[in-house]
Protein backbone atom coordinates (compact mmCIF):
# COMPACT_ATOMS: atom_id res chain seq x y z
CA UNK A 1 0.00 0.00 0.00
CA UNK A 2 1.30 3.64 -0.85
CA UNK A 3 1.65 5.77 1.91
CA UNK A 4 3.16 9.45 2.38
CA UNK A 5 5.28 10.14 5.63
CA UNK A 6 5.56 13.45 6.93
CA UNK A 7 9.05 13.75 8.34
CA UNK A 8 10.34 16.54 11.17
CA UNK A 9 13.85 17.91 13.17
CA UNK A 10 15.76 14.64 12.86
CA UNK A 11 14.35 12.41 10.87
CA UNK A 12 13.65 15.16 7.95
CA UNK A 13 17.36 15.86 8.41
CA UNK A 14 18.17 12.26 8.27
CA UNK A 15 16.03 11.52 4.95
CA UNK A 16 16.70 14.93 3.67
CA UNK A 17 13.04 15.70 3.02
CA UNK A 18 9.78 17.09 4.71
CA UNK A 19 7.34 14.79 2.88
CA UNK A 20 7.98 10.95 1.21
CA UNK A 21 5.82 8.22 -0.38
CA UNK A 22 6.57 4.76 0.05
CA UNK A 23 5.09 1.41 -0.41
CA UNK A 24 4.88 -0.46 2.61
CA UNK A 25 3.12 -3.59 3.01
CA UNK A 26 -0.64 -3.98 3.87
CA UNK A 27 -1.25 -4.28 7.67
CA UNK A 28 1.80 -2.51 8.55
CA UNK A 29 1.52 -0.48 11.61
CA UNK A 30 2.87 3.14 12.68
CA UNK A 31 5.67 1.95 14.62
CA UNK A 32 6.27 -0.84 11.92
CA UNK A 33 6.83 1.83 8.93
CA UNK A 34 9.01 3.67 11.29
CA UNK A 35 11.17 0.58 12.02
CA UNK A 36 10.89 -0.16 7.93
CA UNK A 37 12.58 3.42 7.23
CA UNK A 38 15.11 4.07 10.00
CA UNK A 39 17.33 2.40 11.92
CA UNK A 40 17.02 4.60 15.12
CA UNK A 41 15.69 1.94 17.83
CA UNK A 42 16.61 3.90 20.42
CA UNK A 43 14.67 7.25 19.56
CA UNK A 44 11.11 7.68 20.94
CA UNK A 45 8.66 8.72 17.86
CA UNK A 46 5.25 9.92 18.30
CA UNK A 47 2.86 8.89 15.95
CA UNK A 48 0.27 10.97 13.66
CA UNK A 49 -2.33 9.29 10.81
CA UNK A 50 -4.05 12.01 8.91
CA UNK A 51 -3.32 14.42 11.31
CA UNK A 52 -4.59 12.79 14.41
CA UNK A 53 -2.34 11.26 17.36
CA UNK A 54 -2.44 7.56 17.44
CA UNK A 55 -0.94 4.55 19.28
CA UNK A 56 2.28 3.33 17.77
CA UNK A 57 0.31 -0.31 16.98
CA UNK A 58 -2.62 1.75 14.26
CA UNK A 59 -2.28 0.05 11.35
CA UNK A 60 -1.95 2.28 8.62
CA UNK A 61 -4.29 2.09 5.36
CA UNK A 62 -3.69 3.12 2.12
CA UNK A 63 -3.54 6.70 1.04
CA UNK A 64 -2.85 7.68 4.57
CA UNK A 65 -0.32 9.88 5.55
CA UNK A 66 1.84 9.25 8.50
CA UNK A 67 3.99 11.47 10.20
CA UNK A 68 6.82 10.53 12.18
CA UNK A 69 7.26 13.11 15.81
CA UNK A 70 10.47 13.01 17.10
CA UNK A 71 10.80 14.12 20.81
CA UNK A 72 8.91 17.31 21.47
CA UNK A 73 11.15 20.45 22.45
CA UNK A 74 8.53 23.32 22.28
CA UNK A 75 8.19 25.86 24.49
CA UNK B 1 -4.78 33.46 19.44
CA UNK B 2 -2.98 30.44 18.89
CA UNK B 3 -0.22 31.01 16.17
CA UNK B 4 2.76 29.74 15.21
CA UNK B 5 5.12 32.67 13.37
CA UNK B 6 8.35 32.73 11.80
CA UNK B 7 9.44 36.24 12.93
CA UNK B 8 9.82 37.99 16.63
CA UNK B 9 7.19 37.28 18.64
CA UNK B 10 4.84 40.82 19.82
CA UNK B 11 4.63 40.54 23.15
CA UNK B 12 2.14 43.18 24.22
CA UNK B 13 -0.12 41.48 21.21
CA UNK B 14 -0.54 38.20 22.53
CA UNK B 15 -1.06 40.31 26.35
CA UNK B 16 -3.21 41.80 24.39
CA UNK B 17 -5.62 39.45 23.19
CA UNK B 18 -6.28 38.23 26.52
CA UNK B 19 -7.05 41.69 28.32
CA UNK B 20 -10.11 42.59 29.07
CA UNK B 21 -12.50 44.64 31.70
CA UNK B 22 -13.32 41.72 33.63
CA UNK B 23 -9.85 40.31 34.31
CA UNK B 24 -8.24 41.33 37.39
CA UNK B 25 -4.95 39.14 36.34
CA UNK B 26 -2.80 39.33 33.42
CA UNK B 27 0.36 36.98 33.23
CA UNK B 28 2.41 36.68 30.51
CA UNK B 29 5.43 33.75 30.22
CA UNK B 30 7.80 34.16 28.18
CA UNK B 31 10.43 30.98 26.96
CA UNK B 32 13.49 32.50 26.23
CA UNK B 33 16.44 31.27 24.82
CA UNK B 34 19.15 30.52 27.82
CA UNK B 35 22.84 30.97 26.77
CA UNK B 36 23.66 27.74 28.30
CA UNK B 37 22.25 24.22 28.92
CA UNK B 38 24.00 21.01 30.08
CA UNK B 39 26.79 22.62 30.56
CA UNK B 40 27.22 23.55 26.89
CA UNK B 41 27.77 27.29 25.94
CA UNK B 42 24.58 27.89 23.29
CA UNK B 43 25.01 30.05 21.10
CA UNK B 44 21.34 30.10 19.26
CA UNK B 45 18.63 28.06 18.95
CA UNK B 46 16.21 26.99 15.83
CA UNK B 47 12.64 25.94 16.09
CA UNK B 48 10.83 23.94 13.69
CA UNK B 49 6.84 22.93 13.81
CA UNK B 50 3.93 21.27 12.44
CA UNK B 51 2.18 24.38 12.08
CA UNK B 52 -1.63 23.44 11.58
CA UNK B 53 -1.53 20.33 14.07
CA UNK B 54 0.64 23.22 16.61
CA UNK B 55 -1.68 25.36 15.77
CA UNK B 56 -5.08 22.74 16.76
CA UNK B 57 -3.57 21.75 19.70
CA UNK B 58 -2.61 25.60 21.60
CA UNK B 59 -6.11 26.28 20.63
CA UNK B 60 -7.06 22.53 22.37
CA UNK B 61 -5.05 23.90 25.31
CA UNK B 62 -6.51 27.47 25.68
CA UNK B 63 -10.24 25.82 25.23
CA UNK B 64 -9.08 23.14 28.13
CA UNK B 65 -7.52 26.17 30.37
CA UNK B 66 -10.50 27.99 30.31
CA UNK B 67 -13.32 25.37 30.85
CA UNK B 68 -10.71 24.30 33.94
CA UNK B 69 -10.51 27.51 35.52
CA UNK B 70 -13.58 29.63 34.46
CA UNK B 71 -12.72 33.24 33.50
CA UNK B 72 -9.21 32.48 32.53
CA UNK B 73 -8.00 33.65 28.77
CA UNK B 74 -5.44 31.85 26.89
CA UNK B 75 -3.31 32.98 24.15
CA UNK B 76 -0.02 31.24 22.86
CA UNK B 77 2.33 32.65 20.10
CA UNK B 78 5.38 29.84 19.33
CA UNK B 79 7.63 30.69 16.87
CA UNK B 80 9.60 28.98 14.09
CA UNK B 81 13.00 29.40 12.71
CA UNK B 82 16.02 30.85 14.11
CA UNK B 83 16.08 32.03 17.55
CA UNK B 84 18.77 34.21 19.55
CA UNK B 85 19.47 33.81 23.35
CA UNK B 86 17.58 36.29 24.86
CA UNK B 87 14.65 36.27 22.85
CA UNK B 88 11.55 34.87 23.36
CA UNK B 89 10.95 31.32 21.45
CA UNK B 90 7.12 31.33 22.75
CA UNK B 91 4.59 33.34 24.50
CA UNK B 92 1.86 32.17 26.61
CA UNK B 93 -0.42 35.07 28.11
CA UNK B 94 -3.54 34.02 30.63
CA UNK B 95 -6.04 36.49 32.30
CA UNK B 96 -8.77 35.37 34.79
CA UNK B 97 -10.73 37.15 37.23
CA UNK B 98 -8.37 36.74 39.93
CA UNK B 99 -4.61 35.91 40.25
CA UNK B 100 -5.31 32.66 41.72
CA UNK B 101 -6.63 30.87 38.54
CA UNK B 102 -4.15 33.02 36.32
CA UNK B 103 -1.13 31.62 37.80
CA UNK B 104 -2.56 27.98 37.86
CA UNK B 105 -4.02 28.17 33.71
CA UNK B 106 -0.59 29.42 33.45
CA UNK B 107 1.56 27.15 34.54
CA UNK B 108 -0.50 24.42 33.48
CA UNK B 109 -0.43 25.98 29.97
CA UNK B 110 3.53 25.88 29.12
CA UNK B 111 3.73 22.39 31.15
CA UNK B 112 0.96 21.11 28.52
CA UNK B 113 2.81 22.61 25.50
CA UNK B 114 5.87 21.09 26.02
CA UNK B 115 4.00 17.54 26.48
CA UNK B 116 1.50 17.79 23.05
CA UNK B 117 2.65 20.78 20.99
CA UNK B 118 4.51 19.40 17.97
CA UNK B 119 7.29 21.35 18.21
CA UNK B 120 10.95 21.07 18.30
CA UNK B 121 14.00 22.73 19.13
CA UNK B 122 17.44 22.63 18.03
CA UNK B 123 20.91 24.14 20.18
CA UNK B 124 23.57 25.74 18.27
CA UNK B 125 26.98 25.38 19.85
CA UNK B 126 30.46 26.34 19.06
CA UNK B 127 31.51 23.24 17.70
CA UNK B 128 28.01 21.69 16.51
CA UNK B 129 24.43 21.33 16.95
CA UNK B 130 21.63 18.77 18.84
CA UNK B 131 18.22 18.71 18.67
CA UNK B 132 17.00 18.87 22.52
CA UNK B 133 13.94 16.94 23.84
CA UNK B 134 11.84 18.11 26.64
CA UNK B 135 11.87 16.69 29.68
CA UNK B 136 8.87 13.77 30.63
CA UNK B 137 6.08 15.50 33.14
CA UNK B 138 7.89 13.93 35.71
CA UNK B 139 11.53 15.46 35.25
CA UNK B 140 12.59 12.39 33.01
CA UNK B 141 14.54 12.20 29.83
Amino acid sequence: MRVSVRLFATLREARGAELIEVELPEGTTAAGAFAALFDLPGLRVGYAVNAAFVSPDTPLAEGDELALLPPLGGG
Amino acid sequence: MFRIVDHPIDVAAVAAAVRHPGAGAVLVFEGVGRDNAEGRAVRSLAYEAWPEVAEREMAAIGAEAAARWPGARVAIVHRTGPVAIGEPSVVIAVSAPHRGEAYDASRWAIDTLKQRVPVWKKELYDDGAAWIANKGPDGSP
